[in-house]
């Protein structure tokens, strides 16, 4: 028997153990999506309103620049999530999405979650602290790969 | 009555180079290459994964190399070596029929064989991975009495795509049973694997963390945070070994060179038990 979407955010790594209140708030914005790879989930300066919790697959986060070739950044796979820019106004992109193995995700509505969030401060709150758990980690991700460690004379 | 001589084992001098032919020359990366060895004044004596030998370029200087393939398996020593400076670019450098000086074996090694019927974590950064080579092998010939590999889980982190080394290697270890993991800093499009930093992965290595052994080699802060992460995953400390590199240039604890605390790394080391010791010195500033 195929899940509720409210049973596939309420057993997301991101949002596993969240009250089900708060499960099914969040599910009332949500529906699951399927990609195939290749696929263009978002592009750097549409208007974002998404929010994706990654299940299994994967999405190549691209920035591109004029004149040279697109380089992937990050990558975002099983158990993950991706999309703050519909938390912060101007609300659009700044990266771009792609899927590099097929994916299976559930999309959650940013405006949507965002209009719940502000009228349910605490929901925001619990919420708030699941993102910004994850912002702490790729924020040090990207601090160590500044370090460039395996450039010349690193490791053993 | 006139005694007998009696045979005297020879005895090598360990700050005695012996001389190696080089017999296999292979390009891992730009600047990386893999050579092979075979003795021409008789063998060092018997290797363990994570040793390292003392190489000399002869008329250059001398340098030391992890040894990078199984020293049990039945083939000429392997060295990968990364030219970063005069002694290791003419190591590099050096064609297949030149001759190269080997000190050595030094230091202490994964200890492989301890690792009983564990399973293992192998995790490692850039050219970390080419002294984890002989153990990642080794790893794989454990059997368990039904005749079925231990569970290996290899992570390799590099810079970009085209910095990884042993790349179809690796795709043998798969074929072999091992769970790969690669990730690199930066790609291009088309790159199908994860980029990002070796500690994202490890969460997804399909290991029991509370009792698997982890083998981790790399630049020094990828160790530690590496080690940090096994933790949050419920390894415990001692089951973490680690391998440091210094400048060690006697091999054998005399000229202190590569001292880091209380330890001279080629004496004591290269492969440390992360203990809570370990992770002091590591987080100190002293170099």
């Amino acid at each position: 028997m195929a899940e509720s979407i409210a049973e596939l955010i309420g057993r997301h790594p991101v949002l596993e153990g969240l009250s089900p209140e708060d499960v099914e708030q969040v599910a009332g914005c949500s529906h699951n999506v399927v990609a195939e790879v290749g696929e263009v989930l978002f592009r750097e300066g549409d208007p974002a309103t998404t929010l994706y919790l990654v299940r299994r697959g994967q999405i190549s986060l691209e920035v591109h620049a004029p004149g040279r070739e697109s380089l992937v950044i990050e990558t975002v796979g099983d158990g993950s999530v991706v999309g703050w820019s519909w938390l912060f106004p101007p609300y659009r992109w700044t990266l771009t999405g792609r899927v590099t193995a097929t994916l299976g995700a559930v999309a959650i509505d940013g405006n949507c979650l965002r209009g719940k969030a502000d009228a349910d401060h605490e929901l925001g709150y619990v919420l708030m602290r699941r993102f910004a758990a994850i912002m702490l980690q790729r924020l040090l991700a990207t601090r160590l790969r500044l370090l460039d460690l395996y450039g010349d004379g690193a490791g053993g | 009555m006139a005694l007998a001589a009696e045979a005297v084992p020879e005895v090598r001098h360990p700050l005695t180079p012996l001389r190696y032919r080089v017999v296999g020359k292979r390009r891992e990366t730009e600047d990386t290459v893999t050579l092979s060895l075979l003795p021409l004044d008789g063998p060092i004596a018997m290797t363990k994964p994570g040793q390292f030998n003392m190489l000399t370029a002869f008329g250059v200087g001398e340098v030391a190399i992890s040894i990078s393939n199984d020293p049990a398996a039945d083939e000429p020593l392997e060295h990968t070596i990364r030219a970063v400076g005069a002694v290791s670019s003419a190591l590099c450098q050096t064609p297949p029929g030149g001759a190269v000086g080997v000190r050595g074996p030094f230091g202490t090694d994964w200890g492989v064989a301890d690792l009983g019927q564990s399973d293992a974590i192998v995790v490692a950064g850039g050219i970390g991975l080419a002294p984890l080579r002989g153990a990642i092998r080794a790893l794989l010939e454990r059997r368990r009495p039904t005749g079925k590999s231990h569970l290996l889980s290899v992570v390799v982190g590099a810079r970009n795509p085209s910095q990884l080394l042993f790349e179809e290697e690796m795709l043998a270890w798969q074929r072999a049973g091992a769970h790969l993991q690669v990730t690199v800093d930066t790609a291009r499009p088309g790159w199908s694997g994860p980029v990002g930093v070796v500690t994202d992965q490890l969460a997804r290595a399909p290991v029991d963390f509370a009792t698997a052994a982890a083998l981790v080699c790399g630049p020094e802060v990828m160790i530690r945070y590496t080690a940090r992460t096994l933790f949050d995953l419920g390894m415990p400390r001692d089951h973490i070994r680690i391998s440091l590199e210094r400048n060690m240039q006697c091999g054998v604890g005399l000229c202190g060179h590569c001292q880091l605390g209380p330890w001279l790394i080629c004496r004591d080391g290269p492969v440390f038990t992360y203990d809570l010791e370990a992770e002091a010195i590591l987080a100190s500033r002293q170099r």
